[in-house]
């Protein structure tokens, strides 16, 4: 069971019970969906973006539970941030989940993401935790295709 | 089968995925590559004759099972896709037109979607799509709808590998074919259950897998009646499939050899042959007998779970559970039963007009096989119980 802890840990689980910014962003400028074909996640996210800063973020869709927290802490971290530190973490969280040597616990700028590390004991469930990551830089970049894990 | 995982013992309920091999089967494909590989239907020495006679002794092992009328109707593919893809491409570009129409059902596999999708937007004709009712049931007076003077083609699951409703087959061919329109049959989920006889269903092809039936993966069979067969261009070109060429004309092969071209899985069809042997000598009608006692015992059990909605209750209904739980995504219940040993499905199930059909993005599967235990089921419920307890 301690993987499983690490896994479901509880901060993840208050989140899929209660995602924060889950709505759809009136005023977003920026829009990307994303798709999990391997488990039918789906997920859009929305940004306002102005002068190069994050000035709200929100998402919307449905998925696991480890992608439904992630969207939700992902659009928590990520308020009021330059677009290049939403970059940034976006390095770090995807070297985190699929267990890059050097990343873990003591990554000083993930903060509370950091309770993702559990993921990369479970590979096929890092797609879960990127997802969301993936469909924000594809808003960022304003792809128009849906992004796909596959 | 006595294998740990992650120090359980495992308890295997994805058999509609692949089913695991019987030991007969393993030492069939070590004895072959050990002490009779060569090619078949080519060399005059020794063993070029010990494995083509090998081979073709599962093609009629093949027929003997099915109850097909001749050996060559029975043409060795991949599998059961390739089957289809077979058909489509051979018999659907040949009597498909622009306007003309394909009937499946709602409750197909992908693999019994887009290949009829791939014909019809090649050649203009239109894919009709029978309807299914809440319990995952066939709707015939539909499917009678349906049948029209521009019908050209009927495919259709034998059994749906997401629901487990299994189709009145029979039936299906029969309506059809008082219109003269020819009847596939997806038999993937049927064969590794219940015996099937493609003469009593008078279907016109029946597709199945090697590696469902117990068999080693990538082999599988395309039934034909003889004469759709004969009148069919081939699929692919190659050794093996002429009986001689020039660089002005080629003149293909006899039924089935029209349609294998290259040299053939020939391991695989000689394991399939022995899985085929062990299942007959298991007596098929038994393990039929005590997988339906499973499923209802599993049925029960699961559906005794709060919070646990059962999507597939048709009446009719092969080795196979089906089910969502409230507030819970099947991926986070399958990576929980992971942990405890036991293997499912979770997902689409290759069949996303299914899901969408229910309204579900997914379920979690479990399909029961002839070695599957009540002890199984248990290990199953107890560990749904836990995944509560993790999201408690």
């Amino acid at each position: 069971m301690s993987d499983l802890r690490d896994l479901y840990q509880q901060v993840i689980l208050d989140h899929t019970k209660r995602p924060r910014n889950f709505r759809k962003l009136e005023k977003a400028n920026h829009k990307a969906e994303g798709y999990n074909p391997l488990c039918g996640d789906k997920v859009t996210i929305y940004l306002e973006l102005e002068d190069g800063i994050l000035r709200d973020i929100s998402f919307q869709g449905s998925g696991c539970a480890i992608s439904t927290a992630s969207a939700s802490m992902m659009t928590e971290s990520l308020k009021g941030k330059t677009t290049t530190e939403a970059q940034a973490l976006f390095e770090c969280f995807h070297d985190l989940v699929t267990g890059k040597p050097g990343s873990g616990r003591d990554a000083p700028d993930l903060g509370k993401l950091a309770v993702f590390t559990g993921v990369r004991e479970f590979p096929v469930r890092v797609k879960c935790a990127s997802l969301a990551w993936h469909t924000l830089r594809a808003a960022l970049e304003d792809h128009q295709e849906a992004v796909s894990t596959e | 089968m006595k294998q740990k995982i992650r120090g359980k013992p495992l308890v295997y309920l994805d058999n509609a995925a692949t089913s695991q091999k019987p030991q007969i089967v393993l030492d069939t494909l070590l004895r072959y590559y050990t002490a009779q590989n060569s090619n078949v239907h080519r060399g005059v020495h020794f063993l070029s004759e010990q494995a083509t006679k090998e081979y073709e002794d599962a093609r009629n092992k093949v027929r003997r099972f099915i109850n097909a009328a001749e050996e060559r109707e029975i043409v060795f593919v991949r599998g059961t896709t390739e089957a289809i893809n077979l058909v489509a491409d051979s018999y659907g570009r040949q009597n498909v037109r622009a306007g003309d129409e394909v009937v499946i059902s709602a409750m197909e596999h992908h693999s019994n979607i887009v290949p009829w999708q791939m014909l019809c937007q090649e050649k203009g004709a239109v894919l009709r799509v029978v309807p299914i009712n809440d319990a995952g049931e066939l709707l015939l007076e539909e499917y009678e709808r349906l049948l029209t003077p521009k019908t050209r083609l009927v495919a259709m699951a034998h059994v749906s590998n997401a629901l487990g409703s299994i189709n009145p087959v029979r039936r299906i061919v029969e309506l059809a074919h008082r219109q003269n329109i020819p009847v596939l049959i997806d038999g993937a989920q049927a064969v590794p259950h219940a015996r099937v006889d493609v003469r009593d269903l008078n279907c016109d092809f029946y597709a199945f897998s090697g590696h469902k039936v117990f068999g080693p993966t990538g082999i599988g069979v395309l039934y034909g009646k003889a004469t759709r067969l004969e009148a069919m261009p081939p699929y692919q070109g190659g050794g093996d499939m002429i009986s001689s060429v020039t660089f002005e004309k080629t003149t293909y092969n006899k039924i089935p050899y029209k349609f294998e071209a290259g040299t053939p899985n020939i391991a695989g069809v000689i394991g399939l042959g022995s899985a085929i042997d062990y299942l007959t000598s298991i007596r098929l009608d038994a393990a039929s007998a005590h997988e339906n006692e499973l499923l209802e015992y599993a049925t029960n059990a699961i559906s005794q779970i709060s919070g646990i909605r059962l999507v597939g209750t048709a009446r009719e209904k092969s080795a196979i559970v089906s089910f969502v739980v409230d507030g819970l995504h099947p991926h986070d219940i399958g990576t929980i039963l992971d942990q405890e040993g036991i293997a499912v499905r979770t997902g689409h199930h290759c069949a996303q007009p299914v899901m969408d059909r229910f309204g579900v993005p997914a379920t979690v599967r479990a399909s029961l096989a002839l070695y599957n235990t009540r002890e199984d089921i248990d290990a199953l419920v107890s560990g749904l119980r836990k995944v509560s307890e993790v999201f408690g």
